[in-house]
């Protein structure tokens, strides 16, 4: 238990609990509205603020909330007023934020090791205020959905029924992409611009093959979500391997487990029950 | 006080008019059966009355109220004419009844033991208590469609809208469905709007028919229906087919049938 004797260590532990928790938590709403990709889309927009904050030496990640939040309200006003399907836009808005953030990258000089460490992530050396930034936005993010929990649930499960039981769909939709581009941006620092969107629907995915109702699977994704991290940040630690990467090939090895136990577990339950 | 009252109302999804020059009312305790061929434009009537279309021309005022302005929406039950939850949406009978009573919630909007109470009674009512524990998405469609039933009727509400709600249900489920519909009718006062394609099984059920193509071609009692030469000429060659299998009562002009 070496590694935990350093300081950056528990930083980076503490940091990544608090992003898997939230992750997790917007991931399952996200998965099953079919939104996943946002993440995605949101990330590679990241990749412009990122630039751009190093091009005007400003905090990268200050300088991305911004970018990533009018990005994302964007998407959902370029899905709403015209007629372009939601998958459509996501891809348009990744590619304007890949393009940009290329260009500015390319005006700052070229690649260097600070867009290197966003675009594969670098928990290791996340710094005080960076976990300051992480623990406020998770909380914040967490207390949103808490108070409109309920009104999440009937928009992701029917939103007719849920204009009709008089929730307002188009705010929780706004709420639901602002949320998600402060996750995506927080979580960068975590498994980086490449991998952020795997953050956000591996764990809930894992979550869905187990789950036997809406708590469960919540409480599941959570768990999952911070083993993932727990466990690459230890497998980065003790065989340096890049954090991102190990986390999310945790992420993975559980899905893989939850659809096996699925697979066969439940379903001799099910033989078992109708016998 | 009409529990819906619609003005001039017109509709076109791009520059194909689906509604044209609607105007009615709803009294309370009606029980109107809105009839009309595929594409005669019920369910944009529906979702324009229910706020999830927006009005363009017209005005729609529900219990006195706006519709843009609505916020009684625990009065109003609706179920809808399919329902496509994501398909891994895990959610049980019990949890997707008790969604019900989120129109009743402030913020934040989170469940407490009268909500449990409240779905249990209401899932007992509609004959679903016995897989509340179930997922939604692995019950059968006429499962599926008692447990939205349940949820739409949570709150006892005072106008209930029904968008051909027994398309999943088998024949003996459809029978006790239109029963318990009607009893809520009766019993408990709520005005029910029910959209079908089903005619032989809603005439003895309801006491206003409001048939749609595009226009309001009817809108009235059963007496009155039998009478309309609206009627006739809209229906042609099958208006006695139609009158022959709506089982109601008295005389009926056309061909000299009498009902049952």
């Amino acid at each position: 238990m070496e590694f935990l004797s350093f300081a950056f260590v528990w930083r980076a532990l503490i940091a990544g609990a608090l992003i898997a928790i939230v992750t997790a938590v917007l991931g399952l709403f996200l998965v099953l509205k079919r939104l996943s990709l946002i993440g995605d889309s949101l990330s590679h927009v990241a990749l412009s603020g990122v630039a751009l904050g190093l091009l005007t030496n400003t905090s990268p990640i200050f300088v991305a909330i911004p970018v990533v939040m009018a990005s994302s309200l964007g998407i959902f006003k370029i899905t709403k007023h015209t007629k372009v399907y939601t998958d459509s836009a996501l891809g348009i808005v990744s590619a304007t934020g890949i393009a940009a953030g290329l260009i500015i990258a390319a005006l700052a000089g070229g690649f260097n090791i600070d867009l290197f460490s966003f675009l594969f992530g670098s928990i290791l050396t996340v710094s005080w205020a960076e976990l300051v930034l992480a623990a406020v936005l998770t909380l914040l993010s967490l207390a949103i959905i808490y108070v409109f929990y309920n009104d999440l649930i009937a928009i992701v499960f029917d939103e007719n029924f849920a204009t009709t039981a008089g929730v307002n769909t188009e705010r929780i939709n706004t709420i639901l992409v602002l949320i998600s581009a402060a996750v995506v941006v927080i979580a960068l620092r975590v498994v980086g611009i490449m991998l952020v969107s795997a953050m956000l629907i591996v764990p809930p995915v894992a979550a869905l093959q187990l789950a036997v109702n809406f708590k469960r699977a919540l409480i599941l994704a959570c768990v999952f979500s911070i083993i993932g991290v727990v466990s690459g940040i230890y497998l980065s630690f003790a065989f340096n391997l890049p954090s991102g990467a190990s986390i999310i090939i945790v992420d993975l090895f559980i899905l893989v487990i939850c659809a096996l136990i699925k697979k066969y577990a439940f379903k001799k339950r099910k033989l078992t029950a109708s016998n | 006080m009409n529990l819906i009252e619609v003005k001039n109302l017109a509709f076109a999804y791009n520059s194909s008019p689906v509604l044209e020059d609607i105007t009615f009312a709803v009294k309370p305790g009606d029980f109107i059966g809105l009839l009309g061929h595929n594409g005669s434009g019920k369910t944009t009537l529906i979702q324009l009355i229910l706020g999830i279309l927006k009005t363009k021309e017209g005005k729609i005022k529900i219990m006195g109220q706006k519709i843009e302005k609505f916020n009684q929406w625990s009065k109003i039950g609706y179920l809808q004419q399919k329902s496509a939850p994501p398909s891994l949406m895990p959610l049980t009978a019990f949890e997707v009844v008790r969604l019900g009573r989120v129109s009743t919630k402030g913020l934040p909007r989170i469940f407490n033991k009268i909500d449990n109470k409240k779905t249990q009674e209401v899932m007992a009512k509609t004959n679903c208590l016995e897989y509340k524990n179930k997922l939604f998405y692995e019950l059968s469609g006429g499962q599926q469609q008692r447990v939205l039933l349940a949820r739409a009727i949570i709150n006892n509400p005072a106008l209930i809208i029904l968008d051909e709600p027994s398309t999943a249900l088998d024949a003996s489920s459809r029978g006790s469905f239109f029963d318990l519909i009607s009893n809520l009718n009766k019993k408990d006062g709520a005005t029910i709007l029910l959209i079908t394609h089903d005619m032989a099984e809603i005439g003895k059920y309801i006491n206003k028919f409001f048939i749609l193509d595009k226009k309001i071609i009817f809108y009235g009692d059963k007496q009155t229906f039998c009478k309309s030469p609206e009627v006739a000429n809209h229906f042609g060659p099958y208006t006695q087919h139609i009158m022959d299998h709506l089982h109601t009562t008295g005389p009926c002009p056309f061909g000299g049938h009498s009902w049952e």
